[in-house]
């Protein structure tokens, strides 16, 4: 008898459990079946953000709550790495997708591409059309960069400049008072410094065959050279930009840390200085809070910065716009994507974004003492000087970057591992012509 | 053991399921029940395999580039004699892929069996030897990746320490330009190795004893009785191993990327066909040219496999 009511009741337990794992299973699926008409129905009020891991972007996230708020917009916020981001937009623009609204990318970059593939909504009635917000405040340069065909295609949020990171106590033990004004000086301060300190490179700058050549750039200008010459013709192999790359690729090759991989992007180069293994480090200016940051660095304490160093044609460092916003083609929600960024790139959070180290767009705000207040005295200076004599590019201005940046960045990983730097330039002068004329078919 | 699998039974069922009282569409299903329930296969294979393949194989005739919405030409195999006749990058990658593949494939089985033999007969703590031995398996290839590049950093990383400890090195691991190679081969066998051990050693615990005890008796040594008792009846497990870990590993992706990020380093150095398929789709927006090394590579696979299979019927 107890063993046939046990048998009931587990049969019950059995039935009911099977019923609430279907009724689990429906609503699973019922709440699903929401979710997707969601994402389609509504995105009236919802706009969708896609924003690279950057200071400038954790700025914007404290800020958002209020903007939310103040419109009754909600604002989705898909955050990723560079490379990630790029990936992104390749699957997703291609593919025509409305799921992104505003979107953060990189004008020099990929600017001329999503550009000529209509990927990036015509802004130019937008931008004139509120006088407070002011158009005419952004600078020149940067709005050159994202205006493609005459018609402004997105909003500069960050600008950047290379500039001379170094280790103040390293030069004070080395017997300098100050940072080394030109290039040759800073070969032999360098090598001074890594002869006194074992285990201490003198220089570390990028390494990776596409990634060191913005940061080559300047030192590609300063010796008087540039990627393409004024005919439009590569120049990638002229004695100057010979110079250059002998002449980088020495640097680390020489001066650079022992057994240095040819991988370094600027997570790794900086770690190197930021662990205190190296004594100078050419680097975009708007990354410097990785090496003041006490939580990120090892020697924020003894951290200088100084303009670029003069080569044989002046001292003539990158100032560029590294990124902007721009409202995707394909999105139905674009007049709320404007609202966004008229609000992100409004004077208030230029403002913001400055004082916490990220150089904006802005000419009011750059000239506002108020927005580098917090920044290192030396870095405010150095900033200032460069300003004066900055070239706008840091890369070929080409639609295919990507391809652009190996075929020119090969001469740089050649003298740093040792090969014939000049050989590698004339061979890459042939493949970059070759690439242009392709291009310009 | 015979009476359960006799015919009369199976036969009676058939016929029981197809009398002559069922109605007409139940009968048509019952006929054509293989097709019907292969078919949610079927159709889930044609839009996920054979459409993007077929678009692929469209792609690889055109100039698509930049953006795979704008217009293109068709260029007929332009793109294929382009590809086929290029050494600077697509056969160096082709001998990369099979450098790497055989490589690996040839540790990973000589390793992989070993441990299996090793493992096969029951001892004490056996549990705790396989869960370790499994856990490279389980983890993420992309966190296997960084974790290594980690470890082979050539400055602060652990590989040269330890060699440093006996006077060796340093060495550039994966920063050498000749070295690079070997070192994603290396994190390669150690990840997937235990995928061998796991699919022998399943193969191993289901051979019966009889074979290697009449051999015993017979006084084989070990290694005869492994030659010729173990390795024949192994074999079709081993074809199976071989088969799934090869295609694997022609397709190597994560590890590679993770190391050396977008076209294999900077001399392209594990530039593999994979590899550099994604660049050329990814960073140089080359759609047409990427489809067409992603057909060719797509006929290798198939190539290999073919032989694979056909060896091995050679073999049964």
């Amino acid at each position: 008898m107890a063993g046939a009511t046990t048998g009931t009741e587990t049969d019950v337990l059995r039935q009911s459990s099977v019923i609430v794992t279907s009724l689990a299973v429906a609503a699973a699926l019922g709440l699903s079946a929401c979710g997707g008409g969601d994402a389609e129905g509504s995105g009236s009020k919802t706009v969708r953000v896609t924003l690279a891991n950057h200071v400038w972007t954790d700025n914007l996230k404290k800020a958002l709550p209020e903007f939310e708020k103040q419109t009754g917009l909600k604002v989705e916020i898909t955050q990723l790495g560079e490379d990630q981001l790029s990936d992104q937009y390749n699957v997703k623009l291609n593919a025509g997708s409305s799921d992104i609204d505003v979107m953060m990318y990189r004008p020099l970059q990929e600017g001329k591409l999503f550009a000529k593939n209509k990927y990036l909504a015509d802004l130019t009635d937008k931008v004139k059309s509120n006088k407070d917000w002011n158009w005419g405040d952004f600078k020149s340069g940067p709005v050159q960069a994202t205006t493609y065909e005459n018609k402004v295609v997105g909003v500069p949020i960050i600008t950047e400049q290379e500039v001379l990171y170094y280790r103040k106590d390293l030069l004070k033990k080395a017997g300098y008072t100050n940072p080394p004004k030109t290039l040759d000086e800073l070969k032999s301060m360098a090598a001074k410094i890594k002869s006194q300190n074992p285990g201490v490179a003198g220089f570390v700058a990028r390494t990776g065959k596409s990634p060191a050549v913005t940061q080559f750039s300047s030192f590609l200008y300063s010796f008087g050279g540039d990627f393409v010459d004024s005919n439009g013709k590569s120049a990638v192999n002229t004695p100057e930009a010979k110079q250059a790359y002998a002449f980088y690729g020495g640097l680390i090759k020489d001066l650079g840390p022992a057994n240095v991989s040819t991988d370094m992007g600027w997570p790794e180069a900086m770690a190197i200085f930021t662990q205190g293994k190296a004594a100078f480090y050419t680097e975009a200016n708007s990354l410097y809070k990785n090496a003041t940051d006490p939580a990120k660095s090892k020697v924020s304490g003894t951290v200088g910065f100084a303009p670029f160093p003069a080569g044989p044609a002046g001292s003539k460092p990158y100032s560029i716009p590294s990124w902007a916003l721009g409202v995707n083609d394909a999105s139905n929600n674009k007049a709320n994507a404007w609202k966004f960024i008229e609000w992100a790139t409004s004077k208030q959070q230029t403002l913001e974004n400055e004082k916490a180290g990220v150089p904006g767009g802005r000419t009011s705000v750059a000239e506002d003492p108020a927005a580098t207040a917090t920044y290192p005295k030396d870095l405010v200076e150095a900033n200032a000087e460069m300003a004066k004599n900055g070239v706008g590019h840091d890369r070929p201005l080409v639609v295919k970057v990507a391809e652009a940046r190996e075929i020119v960045g090969q001469p740089i990983v050649d003298a740093i591992t040792g090969k014939d730097a000049g050989a590698s330039a004339d061979a890459a002068n042939e493949k970059f012509q070759k690439f242009l004329d392709d291009e310009n078919k | 053991m015979a009476v359960t699998t006799t015919t009369p039974s199976t036969a009676g069922k058939t016929s029981l399921t197809t009398s002559a009282s069922t109605p007409g569409w139940a009968r048509w299903a019952n006929r054509h029940r293989k097709w019907l329930f292969a078919s949610p296969a079927m159709v889930f294979v044609a839009v996920l395999i054979i459409f993007p393949v077929a678009w692929t194989l469209y792609l690889s005739l055109t100039n698509a580039e930049g953006s795979v919405r704008a217009e293109s030409e068709f260029v007929g195999f332009a793109n294929y004699l382009d590809v086929l006749s290029d050494t600077e990058r697509f056969w160096p990658a082709v001998l990369r892929t099979v450098v790497f593949t055989g490589g690996v494939l040839a540790a990973e089985i000589v390793l992989g069996m070993a441990i299996a033999l090793l493992l096969w007969r029951p001892f004490k703590g056996e549990k705790w030897v396989r869960v370790a031995i499994l856990l490279p398996l389980v983890a993420t290839p992309v966190a296997v990746g960084m974790m290594w590049r980690l470890i082979f950093d050539p400055n602060i990383g652990m590989a040269n320490r330890v060699l440093g400890w006996v006077g060796l090195g340093p060495w550039p691991w994966l920063a050498g330009e000749h070295s690079a190679l070997p070192t994603t081969m290396l994190i390669d066998v150690w990840q997937w190795t235990p995928m061998i051990v796991l699919i022998l050693l399943a193969g191993l615990t289901s051979l019966s004893d009889e074979p290697q005890e009449a051999a015993l008796i017979d006084g084989a040594s070990a290694w005869q009785r492994f030659r010729h008792v173990t390795l024949p009846l192994l074999m079709p497990t081993l074809v199976v191993a071989v088969l799934l870990r090869g295609i694997d590993a022609l397709k190597t992706f994560d590890i590679l990327y993770a190391t050396k990020g977008k076209g294999g380093g900077s001399f392209h150095e594990v530039e593999t066909l994979n590899v550099y398929a994604y660049g050329l789709s990814f960073d140089y927006n080359e759609y047409g040219v990427s489809s067409t090394v992603l057909i060719i590579f797509f006929l290798i696979i198939i190539g290999s496999m073919w032989a694979v299979t056909s060896r091995r019927k050679d073999a049964a």
